[in-house]
């Protein structure tokens, strides 16, 4: 096999890890709160500026900017729940999308205001590991290493835990749940909470690999709604094994064209999936 | 002759005067406003049925580069190009729409679907940067002066045709209010079965709305690139641009025939409002204003400042009539 075509193979998988994380993190949302966060991937965004500030601006230990990131990130999440999504929690689904698609454009254009349209770095430069003439980027094996940690903590959180297990029942029915003497606002803020924690790990990870900008949510947006979609919404599972299979047509696209090819090759796959498997490649 | 018709037309008579007396920069704005006001409408058809569709610069894009490309490779004048970039748009409506329709791909499911074709049209043009100069944006062989090629330097030309496009939308979107269609969309919106039951052509009907909204969203933005004389995928196709038709429709009203004209007239005054005050170290002002405003809209009223100003007339007329009853 053509080691560039491994090679690309390879950090497909990889760059699936940090889908599958935001993916986790947006499906936790859909499938409790049942609204779709538009702005997912901004909230990523201010995670990376957050470390960005702190660790090239204040000289804060990358470990502790990270988990202050995280930590602000769920504050961030509860906040977004408390002060757009309650308020529309019982109007349609199009108006909750619309705000926060809102919340997207408030985001975006908050922190142009403030950091103007540079691309910062972290300026942070791990190393290239060489495997049998394989070159592999350290900071990637990291994300997917630690994307793929978070999910399984919070699988296991779910599972395990009595809070996970109302969450769960959430997801399954929220009228009954209520008659269970479970407190749906408070599982909400916690759903929200996590969601938010979770866009802060994400930006951990990427903040290591890419560069960050008002508009890097852009990038990232569009093709987890797609991932989320295609696993079908709520569906976690779905939505991990979706990760994959949209980062390896990315990957492998852009090993055969060029990289906006390959991200015209997802929408397309996505769309025409739409068409076979609306309800997600899992629905039964 | 009624009042409101009297009204209607001394109105007519001073947007037509307008470029006499007008400086030329607020002609310029007075433009961006009808065309803008005129892709809104044509959004609006669909939005206000609930179709959500987040792809509609799919539709400006392709309207706006296929005439564009055309008359700068081939010399295809505009008359012909613009038609054709029409066409290539109601196909992709088409081959959009249909699935969508016939299997019921609704609500969020619809909105991002449109997403993801919004996104395919704006990473092709992107992708295509040896024809298309890519992300840094496309600039049309000037001729000057030209009815062959649909290129005016003066701003007065372009006054009249948005002028006239604007109309056309309004008057299209008074036609869809008041025919039949209306009802059955209605009935679809509130329920797909049920309207189906009572015989209504379900797929029919959202097929020929998505296909005149797609149409008359490809020929705005035709006239926007004839006008800017530059194409920018992100400008024309971003996700910025189908959130902010969005928001416009949303802001100014979705379920009034001026609704989108007030979300236009608000949005450009807010954003140059802005940029005269602020200056241009302040970019991005505007844009955060906006996203505020879009949800304080969404959660207090969702049927927008032109909706609103409705009820609030219709609650003070009720209040008076109830004496009487």
């Amino acid at each position: 096999m053509d080691i560039y075509l491994l090679e690309a193979i390879i950090n497909g998988i990889l760059l699936g890890g940090v889908l599958a994380l935001l993916a986790l993190g947006l499906n936790l949302i859909f499938g409790v709160i049942d609204v779709v966060w538009i702005a997912y991937a901004d909230i990523v965004m201010c995670g990376m500026y957050v470390i960005y500030f702190l660790f090239a601006e204040y000289g804060v230990p990358l470990p502790i900017a990270c988990l202050v990131a995280i930590v602000a990130m769920a504050a961030f999440g509860v906040l977004v729940h408390l002060l757009i999504i309650a308020p529309v929690l019982n109007s349609p689904p199009i108006n909750q999308l619309l705000a926060t698609g809102g919340l997207l454009f408030f985001l975006q254009s908050f922190a142009t205001l403030l950091f103007g349209t540079d691309f910062r770095n972290i300026g942070v430069r791990l190393p290239i590991i060489e495997v049998a003439t394989l070159y592999i980027s350290f900071s990637r094996l990291i994300a997917f290493a630690i994307g793929l940690v978070g999910a399984i903590a919070l699988y296991l959180f779910l599972k395990r835990t009595y809070i996970g297990t109302a969450i769960r029942a959430i997801a399954q029915d929220r009228e009954i749940v209520g008659l269970m003497g479970v407190d749906q606002r408070r599982i909400y803020l916690v759903t929200s909470a996590i969601g938010g924690a979770l866009a802060g790990l994400a930006a951990c990870l990427l903040a290591l690999q890419y560069d960050v900008h008002p508009f890097i949510g852009n990038t990232f947006g569009p093709v987890i709604f797609m991932i989320c979609v295609l696993g079908g919404l709520g569906n976690m599972i779905g939505g991990f094994i979706a990760s994959f299979i949209i980062s390896q047509i990315i990957a492998i696209g852009g090993y055969y064209s060029n990289i906006e090819l390959s991200y015209v090759l997802a929408f397309t796959f996505f769309i025409v999936l739409m068409f076979f498997r609306p309800r997600g490649i899992l629905a039964r | 002759m009624s009042f409101s018709r009297i009204s209607m037309l001394a109105g007519l008579a001073i947007l037509v005067a307008l470029p006499t007396v007008v400086p030329p920069y607020f002609l310029h704005l007075l433009i961006q406003i009808l065309l803008w006001a005129f892709i809104y409408t044509a959004w609006a058809l669909m939005g206000r049925f609930g179709f959500v569709s987040f792809g509609h610069g799919a539709f400006m894009g392709v309207g706006a580069y296929v005439p564009a490309l055309l008359w700068s490779y081939y010399d295809v004048t505009p008359w012909v190009g613009i038609p054709v970039g029409i066409a290539l748009s109601i196909l992709l409506a088409v081959i959009i729409g249909y699935p969508c329709f016939r299997l019921r791909v609704v609500g969020h499911y619809f909105a991002l679907v449109t997403l993801a074709l919004s996104q395919v049209v704006l990473l092709s043009l992107t992708a295509a940067r040896d024809i298309t100069g890519g992300s840094l944006g496309f600039t049309p062989r000037a001729v000057g002066h030209s009815w062959y090629a649909l290129q005016f330097p003066e701003k007065s030309y372009f006054y009249v045709i948005a002028l006239i496009l604007w109309l056309i939308g309004l008057y299209v979107w008074q036609r869809v209010d008041r025919g039949i269609s209306r009802e059955a969309l209605e009935a679809i919106s509130e329920d797909e079965d049920a309207a189906a039951a009572v015989g209504i052509n379900v797929l029919r009907e959202k097929l020929r709305v998505t296909i005149i909204s797609a149409a008359l969203t490809a020929l705005g933005g035709a006239i926007y690139g004839q006008y800017f004389m530059y194409l920018n995928p992100e400008t024309v196709s971003g996700i910025a641009v189908s959130l902010q038709i969005v928001f416009a429709v949303i802001a100014g009203g979705v379920y009034s025939l001026l609704g989108p004209t007030v979300g236009s007239l608000l949005t450009l005054s807010l954003t140059e409002g802005l940029r005269v005050w602020f200056g241009t170290n302040f970019i991005g002002a505007a844009n955060t204003i906006y996203g505020i405003l879009l949800i304080l809209c969404i959660i207090f009223m969702p049927q927008g400042i032109v909706g609103a100003l409705q009820g609030l007339r219709l609650r003070r007329s009720r209040t008076k009539m109830a004496p009487a009853e």
